[in-house]
């Protein structure tokens, strides 16, 4: 019963056989290997598992893998080349953004859609493109100053990726 | 950046980098060969009889290898799941529990069954097929209903629905009463609360038959508990059980307690001989992973005119669930806790633990400090209203402000300067001016209200002496080691264990500032019984760096004193005539005569050692702190309550607190940040409630159960006030709950005091628009 889906993650183009019913986030972490891509819910409410199919932000919990037929994803992994950080990472770690982690990458791909298509929003404009990711430690007001630092920095064009650990 | 200068840096943490490129390792992360899931059947009853369990159909679904009940389970697993005293020395009904049901279960969500499959969704296939024949029996889901005689029993074999009864007596309550000019009461309800860390739980598993050890992965606050706990219940040497937690998805105290996954799924890899592994689901969680909170106060607190404070007699009704939790009666220090920042004549605190038809209760973040400061404050302003005094001067007139400060139950609180916190929270959201735009408002029928709360809290746990009987014999210090390398880097252990709050920056940077190192050249180990000394005490109770900080730091000293004397044979000189900067020992006096602590280090393995010293350059220090640390601080909230709609809009949040000496200001802010969001919750949102008559429970999602977006949150304003702990030599407290704590009085406070005009006193928690619409609609008839 198992399906034929062509996709590509994170840039790679995959053709894999898989049963109708498994989910995205299962496939992207178990069969992919990117485990980045957190199930924090199954009822998607959490955002854990935002990933990006064709540059919109997805919860994968809440799709099917063989509904991505044809589709690009990008998941956290793949926000910028190995080795190097996306200006959302390196402003959620300076700004500490983070705690415990595991909302983080959500938050990051849901962050990244958002500037996208906005790329200086208000308080209030970031809170409705980020409502629907959960955070139990930040309390939020450092993902919100990440956010803006974070825009702005890309709209200042400083947004060369940094190196890891760097 | 100089190395002695770490102490008190904002270093950005070195955990960030795996977690925002999504190379952290969580649980569900580790995909071992072989691995086989689990899934849990769970009972849709809040209670009943288990008559029959038919496998056959589940056992025959494809992938499944197999179905295991309480049958299979107890000829694994020995004993019955732990309960502490903590607080409460002398239980009286504390019902046996084993991590599965047999012939009754007592809760909704109670494990029943489990199927072991190939894949996770065969094994939840699987689960669905497994046939459970229930008799109903009757619940009882309120715990102050529990009490009533002849009610509903929560075990059909207990005597009653008591779990603990007890009164602690803080002076002569009927003296201090007795020379009261005010009196006045309330009814205080802390509301049930899941915890929900983003990461749910799980747990890993893999028994190896060949060499019978067992090594479980799990997601936990607490390893060297649990293996303790599991590798009793195994039969298995504690020696031979390792448990590993990696990077911990949030704990926030629910993942303290060994959960009946703990052992179900090391059992079942023992009854398999292949890893397994069960992951909770958010249902799940919301319905099983232990609640906080769920407490009834009854206060009355007795004053002078002036705004003396006398008296304070209260008693906690506390709704334990169907079984004790292994720490739930921690939660009992709310009574110990609950006069505060204040000197009292006399308070009389009784705290009853009633057993329910429910999930168990156990530590949540503050356990115990939130509900007594917000007790405590609810009172003071209750006292401040009835008697028409600004509540910022009656906290002033009853302030402690001698220190070592002894409270009513004796204990000795280490520090403080509740004035300094207040005053500058009060310049912070400029008081008197809310207090004019306040009166302006009321004058236009809007409803402002401003709301304190000045807290403090026990924290840090050991010492070993008061917290041997709490743990049921094991004292909580806490073990740290350090180890030189040869080629000069440094691993330190310790056996507190993060889930969040930063330790492998926090610790790394004291032990880097205590030897003098680079802080790249220290890596920081926990959450692996198989590393580090013998035992670890685990992260909670805003322990970590006022003990495992401590610890480090004591380990770290032996290091250095050993280096020092190492480099005094090589230096030819006294090791007193050794001054140690910047990582080097150097002969005073001769700027060509030194050595780095590294060369030392080397030589230490090396073959040039002064006679009686041993090799190596290592130490396992263990911290038994004389007291536990207490800080403290102001709140202040100010919020509009909608007329119309009963909807609390949060216009200000101010913080000062006091946690002594800082490591990492950037940590502190967050963990405040972090904890006064959940406070908020608490005051504003999270409720997790259970239908009375049926006892199931109504809030099983995070649709129902109301976790705070980004866009419930304000902006909090914060700053600090330092006053050193005397309790150790880093001179640090605990802030990890700290915004917990102090929150959720001042959002009610603030709340209260916008709806005084109207005659309300008190609002309970979660202040829902519906709760406050309705208070007003009866106000105002």
């Amino acid at each position: 019963m198992a399906q034929t889906v062509r996709l590509a993650v994170n840039g790679v183009a995959r053709v894999e056989e898989v049963e109708p019913r498994l989910l995205l986030v299962h496939f992207l972490r178990e069969r992919c290997g990117l485990t980045g891509t957190h199930v924090g819910c199954d009822t998607s409410q959490c955002g854990a598992c935002t990933v990006l199919c064709d540059g919109a932000p997805v919860k994968s919990c809440t799709m099917l893998t063989v509904q991505a037929e044809g589709m690009a994803i990008t998941t956290i992994e793949g926000l910028a080349p190995p080795g190097e950080m996306h200006p959302l990472q390196t402003a959620f770690w300076e700004s500490h953004g983070l705690q415990c982690g595991f909302c983080t990458p959500g938050f990051i791909m849901a962050a990244s859609a958002l500037l996208a298509e906005n790329p200086d929003p208000t308080d209030e404009e970031l809170g409705r493109g980020l409502e629907g990711n959960l955070c139990r430690c930040t309390g939020y007001v450092n993902i919100r100053r990440a956010v803006h630092a974070a825009a702005k920095a890309i709209r200042e064009g400083s947004a060369a990726p940094t190196a890891v650990g760097g | 950046m100089a190395v002695s200068q770490l102490i008190g840096a904002r270093v950005q943490r070195r955990e960030d980098p795996r977690l925002i490129t999504g190379h952290g390792r969580f649980i569900e992360d580790r995909l071992p060969v072989g691995l086989l899931h689990m899934a849990v059947v769970r009972s849709p009853h809040p209670h009943a009889r288990i008559l029959r369990i038919d496998k056959g159909a589940a056992a025959a679904a494809p992938g499944v290898l197999a179905v295991l009940t309480a049958e299979d389970f107890h000829k694994q697993l020995q004993g019955v799941m732990p309960v502490t005293p903590s607080f409460v020395p002398e239980k009286k009904f504390v019902p046996d529990r084993f991590p599965i049901a047999g012939d009754e279960s007592c809760f909704q969500g109670e494990p029943v069954a489990v199927v072991v499959a190939t894949d996770r969704y065969l094994a939840a296939d699987a689960a669905e097929l497994v046939r459970v024949e229930y008799e109903p029996l009757p619940a009882v889901v309120d715990p102050e209903e529990a009490l009533r005689e002849g009610t509903h029993l929560a075990h059909v074999d207990g005597p009653d629905n008591i779990g603990w009864d007890m009164t602690f007596e803080g002076g002569d309550i009927e003296a201090a009463f007795a020379r009261a000019e005010v009196r006045v009461t309330e009814r205080i309800l802390q509301q049930r609360l899941a915890p929900t860390p983003m990461e749910p739980r799980g747990v890993l598993a893999d028994y190896s038959p060949y060499d019978d050890r067992l090594t479980i992965w799990l997601s936990s606050q607490n390893p060297h508990f649990i293996r303790l706990f599991i590798s009793g219940a195994m039969g298995l040497p504690e020696s031979r059980v390792r448990v590993v937690s990696e990077d911990v998805g949030g704990g926030f105290g629910s993942k303290i307690s060994p959960y009946p996954e703990d052992y179900l799924v090391p059992a079942a890899s023992r009854i398999l001989g292949r890893p397994v592994r069960w992951i909770e689901t958010r249902t799940e969680s919301v319905l099983t992973t232990y609640h906080g909170r769920g407490q009834v106060f009854t206060a009355e607190a007795a004053a002078m005119r002036d705004g003396t404070l006398l008296g304070l007699r209260l008693t906690q009704v506390l709704d334990l669930g169907a079984y004790h939790g292994t720490f739930g009666a921690f939660q009992a220090c709310a009574c110990l806790m609950a006069g505060g920042v204040y000197r009292w004549q006399a308070i009389q605190a009784r705290t009853i633990g009633v057993l329910t038809n429910k999930v168990p209760t156990d530590p949540y973040r503050g356990a115990g400090r939130p509900e007594g400061t917000h007790l405590c404050e609810r009172m003071v302003d209750r006292v401040a209203q009835e008697i028409g005094m600004d509540p910022a001067d009656l906290r002033r007139k009853n302030f402690a402000r001698e220190f070592p400060f002894v409270n009513n139950f004796g204990l000795t609180y280490d520090s403080g300067n509740y004035d300094g916190s207040l005053d500058r929270a009060l310049e912070l959201v400029e008081y008197s001016s809310w207090r004019r735009r306040q009166e302006e408002a009321r004058k236009q029928g809007r409803l402002i209200g401003i709301g304190l709360s000045t807290w403090v809290e026990i924290c840090g746990f050991g010492p070993s002496q008061p917290t041997a009987a709490a743990t049921g014999g094991i004292s909580l210090v806490e073990a740290a080691q350090i180890r030189f390398l040869p080629s000069g880097s440094v691993a330190a252990y310790v056996g507190t264990h993060a889930q969040g709050q930063g330790h492998d920056t926090t610790f790394s940077q004291i032990v880097a500032d205590t030897l003098g190192m680079p802080l790249e050249m220290v890596e920081l180990r926990h959450g692996d019984t198989a590393e580090g000394p013998s035992f670890g005490y685990g992260t909670y109770g805003s322990r970590s760096l006022a003990v495992g900080g401590m610890a480090l730091h004591k380990a770290a000293v032996v290091v250095r004193d050993k280096a020092r004397n190492l480099a005094a044979h090589l230096l030819e000189a006294s090791p007193d005539d050794l001054v140690f900067e910047q990582g080097t020992f150097a002969v005073k006096g001769d700027p060509t005569a030194h050595k780095t602590i590294q060369e030392v280090a080397l030589a230490a393995y090396g073959p040039n050692l002064p006679t009686g010293m041993e090799h190596g350059l290592e130490a396992v220090s263990y911290f038994d702190p004389p007291n536990f640390v207490w800080p403290f601080g102001a709140h202040i909230c100010v919020v509009e309550v909608d007329r119309d709609t009963g909807a609390v809009a949060l216009q200000r949040y101010v913080a000062v607190d006091d946690c002594g000496n800082v490591i990492n200001p950037m940590i502190v802010e967050g963990q405040l940040h972090g904890g006064i969001a959940q406070g908020i919750a608490q005051a504003l949102f999270e409720e997790i409630a259970y239908d009375q008559e049926s006892g199931l429970m109504q809030t099983g999602t995070l649709l129902d159960y109301l976790v705070p977006t980004i866009n419930e949150i304000p902006d909090l304003t914060l700053d600090r006030t330092v006053t050193p702990s005397p309790t150790n030599e880093l001179g640090v407290k605990g802030i990890g709950e700290a915004g917990t704590i102090a929150s959720s009085a001042a959002v009610i406070n603030a709340i209260c005091d916008a709806l005084s005009p109207l005659g309300i006193h008190h609002v309970d928690m979660p202040a829902s628009p519906g709760r406050i619409w309705k208070l007003i609609q009866e106000a105002q008839s």
